[in-house]
Order: C-alpha cells, then structure tokens, then sequence
C-alpha cells in the first residue's frame, strides 16, 4: 500500500513540470527538432575545430564549405518531395554526371561553332539545354513510375546505369574542359562570389524580409482572432534570425581573395597595393546563393502552393488523396520533373566548379543526398520533411566529410564514420518521433 | 413512387474484379430529403456500389441519374462536381496533414497570388468545427494525433461544408461512442430537414430502423429488395440478410430467394 500512495505524486510533479525551456519553445513555436540539428551541427563544428587545432571554424574554411554543400542541398531539396511522396530516387548522381556532359558538350563544342568562341550567351544557353535535359529525363522516369506503374526504387536503379552509361557515350569517355567563363561563376572561387558590398545587401534584404514575415503573419492571424505568440517571442525570433544572417555575412565577408589574384586584379584596374597586400572579401559565393534561392523557392512550392499539399497528403494517404480528387499521378510526375531540374542545377554548379565535366562526376552522390534528406528528418514511410532541414543535413554531411579530411582520417575510415553517423541519425529520430507521438 | 424525379437513379449497376462479381445488376434511388439504408453482410457489394457513385471505382455497367439526367462520373471529382460527398469507413484522412489541410484537400482556398490562403481555411474549419464538435481545439495538429471520434468529425465536416445535395455515409459511427453516436444520429436528421438525400451504410439495424425512410438489403452483389421502414420489420430485415428472403412489405430485387431458386 505504501508503496502505491509514495508513487503517486512523482507521477503527478513529472506531468505538470512546466520548466522554462518548454515554456520558452512553446512561445516561440520553434521545431525541436530543427533545433537539435543546429546543435548537432554546432557540436560536430565545435569538436572537429577543436581537434583540428583551430583550422575548421575559419571564414576560409566556413567558406569553402558553404561551396561544396551547395550542390548535394540543391540536390536534396528535390528528394525530401520525392521521399513524401512514398518513392525514392537512386538516378541523381548519374542524372548529375550526364547533364554535366551534355552542359559541358554544349558549351565546349557546339555553340562556340554556331555563335562564336567566348560569346555571352554560351553560358545561358548550355544552363538551359542543361535544365531542359533534367526536366525531359526526370519526366521519362517519373511517367514510368507513376503511370506505367513500376516502383520508383527500380526505375530509378536502372537510370542510375543507364544515365552513367550515356555520360560516357556523350564523348566516349573523353573529359570535356574548360567551362565557358561566365559558366564557371556558377561554380564558385574569387570571381564566382558577389563580394563584401552586395553580400551586406543580400544580408539586409533578408533581415528585412524576415521581419517583414513575422509581422505579417502576426496581421494575418490577429485578423482572424487566432492565438498570437507573445511579443517577447516574436522579438527573439527577429533578432536571432537576424543576427544569424549578418554573422554568416560577417564571416564570408571576412575571407580574402588569395593574395595572388588580388595584386593581379590590383595592377587591371589600377589600384594601389597597401603595405601587408589588398584586402578584396570573396562574399556570398554564387552557389551558395543559388543553393539558398532554391531552398527558399521550393519551402515556398511546398508549404504554400496546392502542389505541395498535395504532395504531403499523397505521402500520408494516397488513396485519400485519390479520393479527395486529387490527379496523383500527375502530382508524383511533377515530383519527378522537378527532381530533374534540380539535379541540371546541381550538375551546372558542380561543373563549373570542378571547370570540367567528367563522366564519373556524382558517383555516389544520389546516397548523399538521401542520407542528407534522411538525416534532415524525411521519414521514409513518406509524409513528413522539411527543405530546410535536408539543406541543413547536406551541410552537416559535407561537414563531417571536410573535419575528417582536414584531420587527416584516411578515406576508408571517413566512409565507415559517415555510414555509421547516418545510422546513429535515423535512429535517434526515430526515437523522438517515437516520444513525441 | 414516380411521383417526383429522384435526387439520384442508380439503374442496373454491375462490377467485377478479376471474375468476382462485386456489384450485380443493382438498383437503387434516393429522394430529396430521403434516408436510405443500405444493409447487408460483409462482402455483399454495399461499399462497392456506393464507391462507384462517389467515383472511386468505375462502374462496368449500368447508368446513373442525378436529378433525372444521366450522370457522367468517372473520378471522385466528378462525383463531387453533382454535389455527392462521401464519408468513407476508412475516412479517408491525410493523416500528416492538419484537420484544415483535410477539410479542404483537392478544394483549397487560395489567395489573390494563388497560394494557399491557410488562415483562411483554418477561420472556416473553426466556423464548422465549432458546430460539429464545439471541444474541438486541435486545429495546428496532424490528424493522426486526433481521437477516433475527432477525426470521424474532420470527415464529416468535409463531407458537408461544401452544399453537398447528396451524402454517402459508409459505417459513420463504427468508431464512435454512444455519445458521439448520438450527435452523429442527430446530425443526419438535421441534414434530412435541410432537404439533402443520404445514403447510410450500416450493420447497426437499430440505426437503421431510427433513421432511415427506407432500406436496400444486400446480398452477394444483388439487392434481396427494398422497403418502407414502415412497412417491414427488423426481424424480416434480418431474414433479407441472412437469407435473401423477401417480405410481402418490400420490393424483391434481382437477388431475392425465389429469383435465386428458379
């Protein structure tokens, strides 16, 4: 009996505890879940700076990073919506490598005949033969699988080897290099950045736009008479998010061109050279603003169109979306298409980086991008993700890849802590799902 | 009976899957503010018939009339299109999704810019909710976090919210509790005031007796026959069911006794 009466009320103090953290998630309406990704990624940053003596959280090397996660986030945006839906997309590594031939083929060889070598429309021309390749293969396969019927694991297994395959053919193998100038600001480096003044500008129009949101929502829902987070909580959001902004700024901002380029670019345009060399900052790189245009885009298509509804209520029950009128296979179609696009981005970045197209290029990538979306909290029982999320997954994917390498981890070893933290990842997820349901 | 054009004429329905006749040379109508019954055991071709007139499945044969003209329904959109809304035995609920997202899945309301109007929605969902079931609060929620009887009610706000003339109810209170149950009984009636025909599938015969004007017994994808709740008994209901015999109180249908025997 005792032992009855003594439980009861530890029973009751767990249930009513109200601490201030949960109080403080509950005002602000912040996803817990977002919010240990960040701190996963703030630890695995924090530790490999560490370990590293110094070298990781260093604008050269934040900077470096931002670059080469641009094109498994873009990438990864598409797969969170092809995942939701129920299927999966194991072509985009190949798809990556063929548009990447067809890009470089076009650019190369082909235009510089008809209009002439170094004109300026080669590099919007080859984007667009590029993105169009993307968007008919991504509609070929997404017919099949959502008209013809076949599963989306098997399609897309098959793409995987029919696309690598016709990257080779596209020139037998043969690497295609150098990319059309213009092309390459695609790719990133001193000149594929927008530099110190115009990334201050894009910094502020995003705070401004922030703001600009949280008070509109505010109006829309107090037009309604729904339940407003208090005031404090809207304050700490803005100014957060804000000074998240101008520090990610700051830190570009603060990475110098090589002092080679700069005294060369100092001697074209006549400028005097200080003593301790120029200091011209590299900025936002041009990826990296392509990458974050594309996240913005495709939350705004998921979140706020009929498309992506339909593409939430197709992932938790397809026959109800069926029966709520919804054309289905039009929508998965669509998923595949834009699936496509994506990858021709991904693809035109990682060309212009690398100044070459290869056909081996995104071996493997297709398992990076489901691990970022898997990682950044895409269920893969379809129906639930977050763009935000899988782009913040590609960055910690790329993250723990950068922090090995620069510590030294042998390649092996790199593939074996990578598979085995997308492990760990999953199942912790599947944990506080586990909880929170 | 030909007094007045019925609201709907399912003339001669028949569907098969894979050899299994479903659906055999049915017939059924409904009237203006009329309550039929559609009973029968599990199996006997109730859901399916009325699947084909909500547009889920595509019927191999036969026609259907809405308002005396013949009817084109080939997709739950068209169904919906004639004013026929559907609550399923499933539901039919996105469950990732909110009771709003639902409420208005395949018929969302949007902005001037063609986006989701998604406060818009969730003002109108308030606005029903708070007629169906006034507890209601859980608007931000998905509806897999909903009970039984909150979700059975995002569904029947669906099914109404939108002038639906014509109302197919498949098990509406299968999941409920006596309480909800009753809510549920006085919606229908409410519903039959306001001039709308509802069909009601259900094993409940007390239910039926309540509720419905007439009833359409069911057996192995033929109707046994139809009749007046007035005119028959629950006991010779229950004899249509078991054994597809037909009272002198009801119309024999193709699937009665003595059709069967001959």
């Amino acid at each position: 009996m005792t032992d009855v009466t003594s439980s009861a009320p530890e029973q009751g103090a767990s249930t009513t505890n109200s601490s201030l953290p949960s109080r403080f998630l509950k005002a602000t309406e912040l996803d817990t879940r977002m919010l240990g990704m960040l701190g996963a990624l703030a630890i695995i940053w924090l530790g490999f700076h560490l370990l590293s003596g110094g070298l990781f959280l260093t604008p050269r090397n934040l900077w470096n990073l931002s670059v080469q996660s641009a094109s498994v986030a873009v990438m990864s945006t598409g797969m969170v919506l092809v995942i939701v839906t129920r299927n999966i997309d194991l072509s985009v590594g190949s798809l990556l490598g063929f548009v990447g031939m067809i890009m470089g083929v076009t650019q190369t060889s082909l235009l510089p005949d008809w209009l002439g070598f170094g004109h300026p429309a080669i590099w919007i021309i080859a984007l667009a033969v590029g993105l169009l390749a993307g968007a008919l293969i991504g509609a070929l396969q997404g017919f099949i699988i959502a008209f013809l019927g076949v599963p989306a694991f098997i399609v897309t297994l098959g793409g995987l080897l029919i696309w690598r395959g016709a990257a080779w053919w596209v020139t037998s193998g043969r690497t295609v290099a150098p990319m059309d100038p213009l092309f390459r600001l695609m790719g990133g480096g001193p000149g594929g950045a927008i530099g110190a003044f115009w990334s201050w500008v894009v910094g502020i129009v995003a705070c401004v736009a922030l703001v600009g949101m949280l008070v509109q929502a505010r109006r829309q829902r107090s037009k309604f008479h729904f339940p407003l987070r208090p005031l404090w909580a809207e304050g700490f959001l803005g100014t957060v998010g804000c000074a998240f902004i101008l520090g990610a700024v700051a830190v570009v901002n603060s990475y110098p061109w090589p002092s080679a380029i700069a005294r060369r670019y100092a001697e074209a345009n006549n400028i005097p050279v200080p003593d301790g060399g120029l200091f011209i900052a590299h900025g936002i790189a041009v990826p990296v603003l392509i990458a974050i245009g594309i996240g913005i885009v495709m939350t705004f298509l998921a979140m706020r169109t009929r498309f992506g509804r339909y593409v939430f209520a197709i992932g938790g029950n397809p026959e109800a979306a069926e029966l709520a009128g919804i054309n289905t296979r039009w929508v998965v179609m669509k998923v595949f298409i834009l699936m496509g696009v994506l990858a021709a981005v991904a693809s035109a970045i990682s060309t212009a980086r690398l100044n070459a197209a290869t056909n081996a290029q995104g071996t493997l990538d297709e398992l990076l991008v489901i691990a970022a979306a898997v990682i950044g909290g895409t269920s893969l029982g379809g129906g639930v993700g977050t763009i935000a999320g899988a782009m913040i997954g590609a960055v910690l994917m790329q993250s723990l890849a950068t922090g090995m390498i620069l510590l030294g981890v042998d390649t092996p070893l790199q593939n074996i802590v990578v598979g085995a933290v997308l492990i760990v990842a999953v199942w912790l997820d599947t944990l506080y799902r586990k909880r929170t349901q | 009976m030909a007094e007045k054009t019925p609201l709907v004429q399912m003339e001669n329905i028949s569907i098969a899957f894979g050899g299994i006749h479903a659906v055999e040379d049915a017939s059924v109508d409904l009237h203006v503010g009329e309550v039929v019954a559609l009973v029968g055991h599990n199996g006997a071709g109730k859901s399916t018939l009325i699947k084909i007139l909500s547009g889920a499945y595509k019927r191999d044969a036969g026609t259907i009339f809405v308002n005396g003209e013949e009817a084109q329904i080939n997709n739950p959109r068209d169904a919906k299109a004639y004013g026929i809304e559907t609550i399923y035995q499933t539901l039919a609920l996105a469950d990732n999704v909110d009771a709003a997202a639902n409420l208005f899945l395949g018929r969302e309301l949007r902005t001037a810019w063609g986006t989701l109007d998604d406060v818009a929605m969730e003002s109108e969902t308030r606005k029903v909710m708070a007629r169906l079931n006034p507890r209601f609060q859980r608007f931000k929620d998905p509806v897999s976090r909903l009970s039984g009887g909150q979700r059975q009610s995002v569904a029947i706000a669906r099914a109404i919210h939108f002038n639906a003339r014509i109302l197919i109810m498949d098990e509406p209170t299968a999941a409920l509790g006596p309480q909800e149950t009753k809510q549920v009984s006085d919606l229908v009636r409410q519903l039959k005031q306001d001039g709308i025909g509802i069909f009601l599938i259900s094993h409940d015969i007390h239910d039926v007796f309540d509720l419905a004007d007439r009833v359409v017994v069911m057996k192995n994808g033929q109707v046994v026959g139809t009749g007046s709740t007035k005119d028959v008994t629950e006991d010779e209901v229950l004899g249509m069911i078991i054994l597809g015999k037909c009272p002198p109180g009801a119309i024999p249908g193709p699937g009665a006794l003595q059709t069967a025997a001959a």
